[in-house]
């Protein structure tokens, strides 16, 4: 196999149009923010949150396939980690997005008011956790883990660009193993914290991982756009394979799977156990236009993708990687809602200033912040021992 | 073909071609070598798969695929055919509160068989390929080459009925390609001949004789032969039967009465069975009212006495005159009866009209429905007012 030439003119060149896109989708996002503040404060605080519950996953699910890189030695997605790795960067940015949120907690989170405690002994056994300094002290510690995570294993990636060591790639490797078993406890904070306290009554033991299936996989999808976009305009520095594609399909179609599993599993036990506690999550999503939207969830995120991505050509097409990915950013937007809007208004799926200004200003900070991290990094890690062997790969 | 013809009872017939390579990259080589040349009936084998020898060999999409997805699909709707047709049209039953067809329980079991349709299938397709069923048989099987091959080789062979076919041309070429072994390939039109082996009635025969006897043995061994001895040893113990007389106590019963004077947990002896008058005079309601009480008794009352007597005990049925009518609880005739009637007639019923609820209604609950009774009565006729009649 001859080794494979990188372009350098491409390296730090992302064309001017991400940045472009990145940053009006991010003013509009802000301004459509303030607007719905304006409109309907309670509803446009739900609205924010679905945005820092999109830009958390994407974020820490592009870390975390990061460290699944680096713990299991992969050598076929070398190439393809600095997008990763750049999508990860809005990390340090999530407390900010989460402070206009942790000032107005009590629109949000129904069990801040202290009336509920008189009233339901379940709230009092919870009170010890579900209670506003623990959970500051969580939310805080939770973004900061992470922002400690990226900023070491991403430190190491870029200055082994400049200083070839490869004692880089095993200090990270270290790095990310430790960093599995804290992104699984903190995306389990984080997801019950956001997500499920959001109904306080309700509880799931199998929430996080089904928090952390769409995650990966939102994260995927960004990822795998990105990638293949670049490479079929020649953009990206080195030449991908169809081989690559079809790996990047084949963990798309692996985790709309898995997302299907575990929404069925957590779905189909509370609708068979029948307990009050369990199915009041679940019969205000069966009703009216919300069960409109809970099918639509099933189709767009598991039956429409599944037979999309299921032949292996499909998972090899670039035009068809683009289409899914796109399709499967806009289900994990639509899960998101699906999740949070029930709480704010329980019997019609709402849809108004707040959901365009969760959907702008999402895309509009990860894609600036993309754009920013690509200008100023190599956009594949040259470092790398194991980059040649990556770009040879074969399925 | 037409040796087989001529020459139906034997012989031997060339296969084609086979060569073996050393290591997995030569093969991939010579695959493409022998699709630049020209040949369409050749296959290249190898212990495990390969990357990249699919694209030197220019192979199309194979059909397995469609099959495994096909027949997954078959399997799951099977099955929910099958739940639906089960549980909701031909016995209609209600499980764990959930309406007939129940579809998210069925999942589960759609997607087993979604698994099984699926991987036999697949294994039924590739073994078909393989072999070219109804074809039992391979030219390959047996060979140097193929053994070989499932061990550490790598090998591609060129079959004779290609059209660029030549014996010495295609060695030499395989040669040239660097082959370490190659050998001619013969089989036995025997073997293989026009007709089927598969279709055979020697065959067929056999395998309906062993059909017929494997399922007569199995119906033997399970229904027969387990109810002679020694296999019955477990239900031939010494034991009283129902309706035998026991020959280790003199009184011929098994089971020993309890002592006398003895009360078994949980239980009290109850005296005034079917006598209601001797209930009526002896028995004091020995449960105290309160709220607890009154709201257990309304309970019990609502769940197993108002179908009948109505929620006021006035007897309005529900039952719409499929069992009689009870008289009204308000008649003074049994409003001015004691405690002690109430709870005998629920305890072993009235006049075979009305069951006894002994079974459903532990005792302390009975009496629980009797002081509910006595609050409807007081409120249908408070006393101030049957006082002032």
């Amino acid at each position: 196999m001859t080794t494979q030439q990188i372009s350098t003119e491409k390296l730090r060149k992302l064309p001017e149009s991400y940045g472009k896109l990145g940053w009006t989708l991010l003013i509009a996002g802000v301004v459509f923010t303030i607007l719905s503040f304006v409109i309907d404060a309670k509803h446009a605080s739900f609205g924010l949150t679905m945005t820092l519950v999109f830009v958390a996953t994407v974020g820490v699910g592009s870390l975390f396939w990061v460290g699944v890189e680096y713990v299991s030695s992969a050598v076929w997605s070398t190439a393809l980690r600095r997008p990763f790795e750049f999508l990860a960067g809005v990390i340090p940015f999530l407390i900010i997005l989460a402070l206009p949120l942790l000032l107005r907690m009590r629109t949000i989170f129904e069990w801040t008011h202290k009336s509920l405690l008189a009233t339901d002994p379940a709230m009092v056994v919870k009170a010890p956790y579900l209670n506003i300094p623990f959970f500051l002290i969580r939310t805080v510690g939770v973004f900061a883990l992470w922002w400690l995570f990226y900023y070491l294993i991403i430190r190491n990636s870029r200055n082994q660009d400049t200083s070839r060591d490869q004692q880089l790639t095993t200090k990270n490797v270290k790095l990310s193993a430790g960093f599995m078993p804290v992104f699984a406890v903190t995306l389990t904070l984080f997801s019950i914290d956001w997500l499920m306290s959001l109904t306080p009554n309700w509880f799931s033991t199998i929430f996080a991982v089904y928090v952390f299936s769409g995650s990966v996989l939102a994260a995927m999808a960004f990822g795998t756009l990105i990638i293949v976009k670049l490479n079929e305009k020649d953009r990206f520095p080195v030449k991908l394979t169809p081989d690559h594609y079809y790996n990047l399909g084949a963990f798309l179609f692996a985790f709309v799977v898995f997302w299907a599993y575990i929404q069925f599993s957590q779905f189909m036990l509370q609708w068979y156990g029948n307990l009050r506690e369990e199915t009041l999550y679940y019969i205000p999503r069966m009703h009216g236009s919300w069960a409109v939207v809970s099918i639509a969830v099933a189709l767009a995120e598991f039956l429409i993708p599944f037979f999309l991505l299921v032949t292996k050509p499909a998972k090899m097409s670039p035009k068809r990687l683009v289409f899914v990915s796109v399709w499967l950013l806009a289900a994990h937007a639509l899960d998101i809602y699906w999740m949070v809007m029930p709480v704010y208004d329980s019997k019609t799926a709402v849809f108004g200033v707040s959901e365009v200004a969760f959907i702008l200003l999402s895309l509009g900070i990860i894609l600036t912040v993309f754009a920013y991290k690509a200008k100023g990094n190599n956009m594949v890690p040259v470092g790398d021992p194991k980059l040649q062997r990556g770009l040879e790969f074969h399925i | 073909m037409s040796d087989i013809e001529k020459n139906p009872q034997g012989g031997r017939r060339l296969y084609g071609i086979t060569a073996l390579f050393d290591g997995p990259e030569k093969l991939v080589n010579a695959a493409a070598a022998v699709v630049k040349e020209g040949y369409k009936n050749y296959d290249a084998y190898s212990p495990y798969p390969i990357h990249g020898l699919d694209s030197a060999m220019k192979l199309k999409r194979t059909y397995i695929g469609a099959v495994t997805l096909i027949a997954g699909l078959t399997g799951a709707s099977l099955l929910l055919l099958f739940a639906w047709w089960t549980n909701s049209i031909d016995y209609p039953l209600v499980i764990g509160g959930k309406p007939y067809f129940a579809w998210p329980s069925y999942i589960p079991l759609m997607f087993e068989m979604a698994v099984l349709f699926g991987a036999v299938s697949t294994v039924a397709a590739l073994i078909m390929v393989w072999l070219g069923l109804p074809r039992n048989s391979h030219p390959l099987q047996d060979t140097e080459f193929m053994k070989k091959i499932s061990d550490d080789g790598f090998g591609i062979a060129i079959e004779a009925k290609d059209s660029s076919f030549d014996e010495k041309q295609t060695k030499a070429f395989l040669e040239k390609l660097g082959a370490e072994k190659v050998e001619l390939v013969y089989y036995e039109t025997r073997e293989i001949s026009l007709k089927e082996a598969v279709l055979d009635p020697k065959f067929i025969g056999v395998i309906v004789v062993v059909a017929i006897a494997t399922s007569g043995a199995t119906y033997f061994g399970l229904n027969k032969m387990l109810l002679l001895r020694p296999w019955t040893s477990l239900s031939d113990q010494a034991k009283v039967l129902p309706e035998t007389r026991s020959e280790f106590y003199p009184d011929g019963f098994a089971m020993r009465p309890p002592v006398n004077g003895t009360v078994a947990r949980g239980e009290l002896p109850y005296r005034y069975a079917n006598n209601i008058p001797a209930a009526e005079k002896f028995m004091k309601n020995p449960v105290l009212p309160s709220k607890h009480v009154m709201e257990l008794g309304q309970r019990d009352f609502n769940i197993y006495c108002s179908p009948c007597h109505g929620y006021f005990a006035d007897g309005q049925s529900r039952l719409q005159g499929q069992f009689p009518v009870p008289p009204s609880l308000h008649i003074d005739s049994l409003r001015t009866a004691p405690d002690g009637l109430y709870y005998e007639v629920i305890t072993n019923g009235f006049q075979g009209v009305m069951p006894s609820y002994a079974r459903q209604i532990p005792r302390d609950e009975r009496w629980a429905i009797v002081w509910y009774i006595r609050a409807l009565q007081r409120a249908q006729n408070p006393p101030e007012v049957a006082d002032a009649k």
